[in-house]
């Protein structure tokens, strides 16, 4: 088996703030509508300030699609629901395979951790144990695992809002290591109490919907969602009834080893991931032809990323847009959805536009898209960057089956 | 109103505290040092642990991280953002 | 692949402790032993370190030292839990302060990766650094994330950890699911007919290095995990050994994850007994306490083993040359890891 054989983008699955599904998530994208609204579904009191992108399913509803109780992790449902879409987009029998199960989280079940706390403060011998049996990061992606029936390789990254991205690409490095012939990988993470008051008290929340790569941005709207995609070895795309387009040609994880939170200036990591996935995926830069950003709106991420891009791509800009105008920051679940949209930008022939944008930012020689673009799509760099300096990126390309 | 000295030397254990800068005394905090990069070195993540600070200790609420930016170059300076919004 | 050297700040000082006279502890937990921390951390950020931040980082920067080596090509870390204390902090204070009044840096610090991020921001490290969170399984898939690494070209050095931590609350919620003896004793942990072990803690990294460089600790011949397989581990042993060529005679000492829980101990004696039989085999587990990423403490001692020849507990050095370890934590994810002297 050749190392550097193409691994191929075989399925993908989706639900967000604007979508349970694929079609739907696409035709929200074509149609410019975002996700974000006053809370809904999750409790807090700050239910009347921060506007959030929460899947429009409540748990019961999400449970049904998933095919798992619904006292389990709205992080686990959400999860299960967009790997099935996956698998069944894909077409494959998961048993036939060496399959591996590679899903990203960032707070496991903190969604029901956080409400077994209060009755656990008061007496430490109360609360129900059913709702901190899910507590760790693995235990969601266990649930949702043992439901598709995979075991061969099952397991968990956590690198905060890169995770997924992580996921992806370990997916893609194992079946070239010919270890795995199907990888599911993604991420998914819920709407928490703890994330929304955590990434408050940094103070990037925006109280409006959030505009990325705008000189006037004041921060990020949180959402929730899982994305997947069924990567698959030469030898098992061919044999796939619908054939793929699409292959993972590149990818990157660097450092900015910088500080705990806050990128640095020049956008180190984020350049170093960029040039290491193009490097990876034997490509110029001029050769990209959409970026999807990790734009997530707040001032430190945008002119990080965005003087990263301007270092590397010198002058010729591809079109580039940050789809967390429609889904907010879905955290742990965001590299994987965006890795979702890249493949839908390459089959459908579009750029997605960024909501929202009034000024482009003054510091930058280039402005995000702002109206949806019909064009031909080759490759695509997705940008996936977190806390602790974790910056990722992925090149997704055309790729079709013609050498086999 | 309290005396501005009793207020900087309170200030100075609080920040000690809130910040964990176990390893200063209120003594090594000069009145007009800088707070930030130089001075006393701290960061962003400081900056927001003292906007707690002064809505948990003086019930005084910045509206965001960028205004932490002038009230917090020194003691000084943060002192007479106390007095002046102190109860408002 | 070389094990070039390798620290744990755990429960028991140092290995010379370990041979001397290992650390007792009484109830239902161990705690480790936490080292001075000043020498390997700046206090700028030491500050705002929580406990298992600063065992992960001083095993890490102990680990480089001892390889000098100041830039790994590779940092994967693997915890179960994270960082509970920081987790717990601010989930307790939203709590009670109804969600008003919240500092950051106890969120910031809670993130899954802060131990591997920490360290990449005192080396200033702007490599590969990733993070597993998958139970009894994290150490296993960083250590696998960085063999691959290597194998594909991309790494010659990779730093590897596994880090897990008791605070209270977490204590006292895994105490309610029946884990942990009331009162228990590493003296006599292992082979107690009651049910229950004990609880423990404790952070293990590695430096891995694709060639032999003067100084190396072990050779990690071979290694593998699964995800509750369907067949049984006395299966996955024999294929283990068959696909690496290993005859059981050759393998000097076998270490196991037995940990004194009656329920659970028939599935290491069945390796003991089969395939195994004639292996002089001992337990780590009395050592460093049970938890999820407890086969970094076991990959440590066994390293430790081969390199010095010197076995804790034994009465006589045997001087194994070949050991193997054999983890099974909660029946669910068995491990295998073969070293040899190098």
């Amino acid at each position: 088996m050749s190392k550097e054989q193409t691994v191929y983008i075989g399925g993908i699955g989706v639900i967000s703030a604007i979508g349970n599904n694929v079609a739907e998530n696409l035709d929200a994208l074509v149609s410019g509508r975002a996700g974000m609204q006053a809370m809904q579904r999750l409790q807090s009191v700050h239910k009347d300030t921060l506007p959030v992108a929460e899947v429009a399913l409540s748990n019961e509803a999400l449970a049904a699609r998933a095919g798992l109780p619904d006292t389990v992790s709205r992080t686990a449902l959400l999860s299960a629901v967009a790997a099935k879409e996956a698998i069944a987009d894909a077409g494959i029998e998961c048993s036939k395979w060496r399959t591996g199960f590679i899903s990203a989280n960032s707070v496991g079940g903190m969604d029901k951790t956080e409400d077994f706390f209060p009755g656990f403060l008061e007496d430490a011998g109360s609360g129900d144990l059913k709702m901190v049996v899910n507590h760790e990061c693995g235990a969601v992606t266990e649930v949702v695992a043992d439901a598709l029936g995979i075991k061969d390789f099952v397991t968990t990254i956590s690198t905060a809002c890169s995770s997924s991205a992580n996921s992806i690409f370990l997916g893609a490095r194992m079946i070239r290591q010919g270890v795995l012939d199907v990888v599911v990988a993604g991420g998914t993470d819920a709407l928490t109490r703890f994330t929304l008051n955590g990434f408050n008290t940094l103070m990037i929340l925006d109280q409006e919907y959030c505009q990325p790569f705008d000189e006037n941005r004041r921060g990020l709207n949180l959402g929730e969602g899982a994305g997947y995609v069924v990567l698959v070895s030469e030898e098992v795309a061919a044999t796939l009834s619908k054939k793929p387009f699409c292959a993972l040609s590149g990818w990157c994880n660097a450092n900015d080893a910088y500080h705990q939170t806050a990128s640095s200036p020049t956008g180190t990591g984020s350049l170093l991931a960029m040039k290491g996935a193009l490097k990876k995926s034997g490509l110029s830069p001029a050769a990209i032809s959409y970026i999807n950003l990790h734009g997530t709106g707040t001032q430190n991420n945008d002119i990080a990323e965005g003087t990263a891009i301007a270092t590397l791509f010198e002058g010729n800009y591809p079109p580039m847009s940050s789809t967390k105008s429609f889904t907010g920051h879905t955290l742990g679940a965001s590299g994987a959805i965006e890795a979702v949209y890249a493949v839908l930008a390459i089959r459908e022939g579009l750029v997605f536009p960024s909501l929202r944008l009034q000024t482009p930012m003054k510091d930058l020689p280039f402005s995000v898209t702002t109206v949806l673009e019909k064009r031909q799509i080759d490759h695509v760099l997705s940008n996936s960057f977190g806390f602790g300096g974790n910056c990722s990126s992925l090149v997704f390309s055309r790729a079709a089956l013609n050498h086999l | 109103m309290e005396n501005k000295q009793e207020l900087v030397q309170r200030l100075k254990e609080q920040i000690i505290k809130q910040l964990k800068l176990e390893d200063k005394k209120p003594e090594d905090i000069g009145d007009h040092d800088p707070m930030f990069v130089e001075g006393l070195g701290l960061d962003s993540i400081d900056a927001l642990e003292l906007i707690v600070l002064l809505q948990q200790e003086y019930n005084i609420k910045l509206k965001s991280a960028e205004e932490g930016q002038d009230v917090f170059r020194s003691i000084d300076t943060m002192a007479d953002y106390i007095l002046e919004h102190e109860g408002k | 692949m070389y094990i070039q050297s390798a620290y744990a700040v755990s429960p028991q000082g140092s290995f010379n402790e370990l041979l001397e006279s290992s650390a007792q502890y009484r109830g239902d937990r161990l705690t480790c032993k936490e080292p001075d921390y000043s020498k390997y951390i700046d206090p700028k950020l030491i500050r705002r370190m929580s406990r298992i931040i600063k065992m992960g980082a001083a095993a890490a920067m102990e680990c480089l030292q001892q390889a000098n080596v100041s830039m790994p090509d590779v940092i994967t870390t693997g915890t179960a839990y994270g960082c509970l204390a920081d987790t717990d902090q601010f989930l307790t204070r939203m709590v009670e302060f109804k969600e008003e009044l919240l500092s950051p840096t106890a969120f910031i610090q809670s993130t899954h990766n802060t131990v591997g991020a920490q360290i990449a921001l005192m080396l200033k490290c702007h490599h590969y650094n990733n993070t597993y969170v998958h139970r009894g399984s994290s150490f296993e898939a960083a250590l696998t994330d960085a063999i691959g690494l290597i194998g594909e070209g991309e790494a010659k050095t990779a730093l590897v950890g596994g880090v897990d931590e008791i605070i209270e609350k977490s204590h006292a919620i895994l105490s309610r699911f029946d884990l942990y003896k009331k009162d228990g004793d590493t003296a006599n942990l292992i082979g107690d007919p009651g049910k229950g072990t004990m609880a423990g803690e404790g952070a293990a990294f590695f430096l891995l290095n694709s060639q032999r460089e003067a100084g190396c600790l072990a050779k990690l011949e071979a290694f593998q995990n699964w995800y509750k397989p369907s067949v049984p581990v006395t299966t996955l042993v024999a294929n283990f050994l068959k696909r690496h060529q290993v005859p059981a005679g050759s393998i000097d000492l076998l270490i196991t994850g037995a940990n004194g829980d009656a329920r659970y101990n028939s599935l290491y004696e069945a390796v003991q007994q089969s395939v195994l039989s004639a292996v002089p085999a001992i337990t780590y587990k009395q050592f460093c306490g049970e938890y999820p990423t407890s086969a970094a403490f076991a990959l440590w001692m066994a390293a430790m083993i081969v390199s010095t020849g010197r076995v804790p507990g034994a009465a006589e050095p045997a001087a194994p040359k070949r050991v193997l370890v054999f983890n099974n934590y909660k029946q669910l994810y068995p491990s295998l890891y073969l070293l040899s002297a190098c």
